[in-house]
């Protein structure tokens, strides 16, 4: 009898509510709700963020949930979201310059106006597991800085001259979700993907910078994080409103570049960009965008980091994980081509070697 | 139809995106269009190029056949029929005949096609000169000089090291005598049905971002050598189900003692055959 | 043809506000072979990818038989340079793919050109490696496991393949032994001299210079200081530099 080696409807269906099932897990322990994701899980809310290009905390925390914790699955489930949003507009550039800082580092200067605000951080923790985590004792609340937005570090060198300026050319850059991908990419359209790319493709990616894959002399510049507004100009209004408040991470890694026949020798910046508490994200990405100035600023482009095609086309995990994982499909009929190739070339030396030793 | 979204699941100026790319791919064969890829609620590498043109295309009457390996029944064909059927509300139809638009991946039907008909070809990867070039800067320019010794080389290397063109299925095929071009992965077999087809053969790559298409009536040829002809499959047996001895056949596996049995990959076909021998009996 | 097979005139290169090619005219007649030689640095090479397409010149003509190549349309231009110019890099890995056989390396150009014949694109292959001194049991080997003075005759059997009528040379024996420079020395030579080609060789090793070239130019800071007769320029050179640059090196 002919058995058909197909799943059907039903098969899927039952898959389904499986997985809706092990999602759930014991139904004597409560269900997390969205509050306690948004609040007690944050970090995976930033992420989910960032790499769906999604502010917005609520549907990440739905996305998580819904995905049993999976943030690959939830960054999906939020951009396949986010691409059916109709776009009403494009918001004025944050002026992360006026940032509320809660955290603001450099690594370049001991002290510096506005000073170093360490803010919540992982850094210099010891990493011991702490088993009383679920009673802390929070009863002496540290107060969060309330000081004005200090000024960039990029900006205290640029006075020098030392540091490349910056200058917003008035162009209106590209807009990755719209267009298709043209090489060489622009900066803009490069920084856009960096922002939204797989923190860990980037992570290593910087790293590998650093360890003599590309050409890099990284200094942190400034680290900056807190909440900035987002201001929108309605046609009707002609002036800029604020609509909102988003919280980012911003990253100048300031790099040594020994200049050309044209320019003096001067700092170059690579910058970083993420939403939430986004710090190895936005560092990495400072990184990677600086390897990728290599062509541009006419260095040898030699590290994979360095190389835009490799870098941009495979910094979704969206793209990469769809296409990893779609060797699950059903092959048989390519296979079978294959099967029937090497059948015959079998066959071939088979009758070959039989011919010979008849020979011999 | 679910509420919350359009028709076919897209919006009306994304489908307007898709459409004018698909004009310029029909009006340049085989060249590949870049276009904005959305994301689709399926994965990547799963059909969404497919599921983009299919979304860009249909319309309220359509009849939609979606097949996976040549079956209607294979797990991600019937999640994409759901899919439109769900969020465009068409008819969906298993018979090749019956069809306005056929959905596919790595298959084109044993039922010869008519005009009016409009396959979309699922496309992994859609640059025919990647395996040698894995730059797109580098692969565009050879495309606009027409710059296509590298394909032939891959062909003189299978003859060199094999004594025979071992390319088995994605064979590359030259489009109205112009540009070079993947016909998706489809087997050798099927390469003989792109050419001169009445029915419009649509290309989506969603996670590569290009659109190309084969226009009706358009030349298709395979890539080969005078001394080394393009050749397709063919079985020693015909199919033990309804005993076509001319379609594409799946091998299965019947017990761990090499038993094997062939069956038309087209189950489409296969069916229709053994209704009409039932009916004659 | 009656005139010469090249003409470059007032070509120019400049990086930024550097000069590396700072003015130069030279003719090239069919059957003749050119040498340029100068210290690194002195823009011989740039002159050479300046010819050959490689970098866009910043000003001047190159004439290849009547047309001037920086005016074609990239595809004209890129077509002319794979068909009837040659370029034989210095390194033969960047002349050469590595990861097909010796024979499709050959065969390669061939196709683009139309031929579709497996027998005869082989036949040819094999032709061209018995030219350059290849056996004909390597054809089917990559030339990844070739040793570096194979490769460079590859590189060679690839460029002459489609029977082009001007050669441009890069440092052909730069990075070999001295054995194996000698034996690619005379190899060339008798090609050249047999195919009647019209070359153009860069080089900053004035014995590769005497063995091969019948003209001379000496480049220093982007301008042709000298000109001649191989035999002239290197026995009785009249320009300082020149006197400096023969004088360093031991005689041939």
């Amino acid at each position: 009898m002919y058995v058909a080696v197909k799943g059907g409807a039903a098969a899927i269906r039952a898959a389904h509510e499986l997985l809706a099932d092990v999602r759930r897990g014991d139904r004597d322990v409560p269900q997390v709700d969205l509050a306690q994701i948004d609040q007690q899980l944050g970090g995976a809310v930033d992420r989910v963020m960032a790499e769906a290009s999604l502010y917005d905390r609520e549907l990440a925390a739905v996305a998580i949930r819904q995905a049993r914790g999976d943030l690959f699955e939830a960054v999906f489930l939020l951009r396949a979201y986010r691409t059916t949003l109709p776009r009403l507009g494009d918001s004025e550039p944050l002026n992360t310059g006026a940032m509320q800082v809660d955290r603001r580092i450099s690594a370049t200067f001991k002290d510096l106006p506005g000073g170093q605000v360490l803010g919540a951080t992982f850094d210099y923790t010891h990493r011991l597991l702490d088993f009383e985590l679920d009673a802390p004792d929070l009863s002496a609340t540290t107060p969060v800085c309330t000081a004005p937005p200090p000024p960039r570090v990029g900006d205290l060198l640029g006075a020098d001259g030392l540091i490349e300026p910056n200058p917003d050319d008035g162009s209106t850059p590209a807009d990755i979700t719209r267009d298709p991908p043209t090489y060489p990419a622009s900066r803009a359209a490069r920084l856009q993907a960096l922002s939204r790319g797989d923190e860990g493709f980037l992570l290593a990616l910087g790293y590998s910078t650093q360890r003599g894959y590309g050409w890099s002399h990284p200094f942190a510049g400034e680290i900056r994080r807190g909440f900035v507004d987002v201001e929108f100009v309605p046609e009707e209004l002609g002036f800029a409103i604020t609509i909102g408040k988003v919280e980012v991470t911003e990253v100048d890694m300031v790099n040594h570049f020994s200049g050309t026949e044209d320019t003096p020798p001067c700092f170059t910046r690579g910058y970083g960009l993420a939403f939430g508490h986004g710090e190895r994200k936005a560092m990495s990405m400072a990184l990677v965008d600086r390897a990728l100035r290599a062509a541009e600023l006419g260095e040898d482009v030699a590290g994979p980091a360095q190389d835009q095609e490799f870098v941009l086309s495979h910094c979704d995990n969206v793209e990469a994980s769809g296409f990893v994982q779609h060797l699950k499909l059903p092959h048989y009929v390519d296979f079978q081509a294959e099967l029937d190739v090497l059948r015959r070339l079998r066959a071939e030396r088979i009758e070959e070697e039989a011919l010979k030793e008849a020979a011999e | 139809m679910s509420s919350g979204y359009n028709f076919a699941y897209l919006d009306e100026p994304t489908k307007r995106m898709l459409r004018r790319s698909l004009l310029k791919a029909v009006a340049i064969p085989g060249y590949q269009v870049p276009f904005a890829s959305r994301e689709m609620p399926l994965p990547f590498g799963w059909g969404t190029g497919g599921i983009q043109v299919t979304a860009a295309i249909l319309g309220r009457d359509d009849r939609l056949k979606v097949i996976d390996q040549g079956a209607d029944d294979t797990t991600n064909a019937v999640s994409i029929r759901d899919f439109f059927a769900k969020t465009a509300g068409v008819a969906t139809t298993l018979s090749t005949r019956d069809a306005t638009v056929i959905q596919t991946r790595h298959r084109i039907p044993e039922t010869p096609l008519q005009h009016g008909q409009i396959m979309v070809f699922q496309v992994p990867i859609p640059e025919p000169l990647r395996w040698l070039e894995p730059r797109e800067t580098e692969t565009r320019r050879m495309h606009a000089f027409a710059d296509y010794g590298a394909m032939h080389l891959k062909l003189y290397e299978d003859v060199a090291r094999y004594g025979r063109i071992t390319t088995a299925y994605d064979y590359p095929v030259l489009v109205a005598g112009r540009y070079l071009m993947r016909p998706s992965p489809i087997p050798r077999f099927d390469n003989p049905k792109l050419d001169a087809s009445p029915a419009l053969m649509l290309f989506g790559a969603g996670r590569e971002k290009r659109i190309y298409a084969v226009p009706p009536y358009t030349s298709v040829k395979s890539l080969d050598f005078e001394d080394h002809p393009f050749t397709i499959e063919s079985w020693d047996r015909p199919c033990a189900r309804c005993g076509a001895a001319d379609s594409y056949l799946d091998e299965i596996i019947t017990d761990d003692r090499g038993g094997r049995r062939f069956v038309c990959s087209d189950t489409d076909h296969c069916n229709q055959r053994l209704d009409a021998k039932e009916k004659a009996a | 043809m009656s005139g010469p097979i090249l003409e470059v005139r007032d070509l120019e290169k400049r990086y930024g506000a550097r000069r590396a090619v700072a003015g130069v005219s030279l003719d090239v007649w069919p059957g003749e072979v050119l040498g340029i030689v100068g210290e690194s640095g002195s823009g011989k090479t740039t002159l050479l990818s300046a010819i050959a397409g490689r970098v866009a010149p910043s000003a001047g003509s190159v004439t290849y038989d009547g047309r001037d190549l920086t005016e074609l349309a990239d595809v004209d231009r890129s077509r002319l340079i794979g068909d009837k110019i040659g370029f034989v890099h210095q390194n033969p890995r960047d002349g050469l793919r590595l990861n097909v056989s010796a024979g499709g390396n050959v065969a390669e150009k061939l196709m683009a050109a139309g031929a579709r014949n497996y027998g005869a694109l082989r036949e040819t292959a094999c032709r061209w490696l018995d030219r350059v001194e290849i056996g004909r049991d390597r054809v089917d080997d990559h030339p990844s496991k070739f040793s570096g003075g194979m490769q460079q005759r590859l590189q060679i059997a690839r460029v002459l393949a489609t029977q082009p009528q001007l050669v441009l040379m890069d440092e052909p024996t730069g990075g070999l032994d001295v054995s194996v420079q000698a034996k690619l020395l005379d190899l060339l030579r008798g090609l050249v001299d047999e195919l009647g080609l019209a070359v153009v060789v860069v080089t900053h090793d004035l014995g590769v210079a005497r063995l091969l070239a019948h003209r001379l130019l000496v480049m220093k800071d982007g301008l042709v200081v000298e000109h001649g007769l191989t035999d002239q320029v290197l026995d009785d050179p009249a320009h300082a530099y020149t006197q400096l640059l023969v004088s360093s090196v031991l005689q041939v």
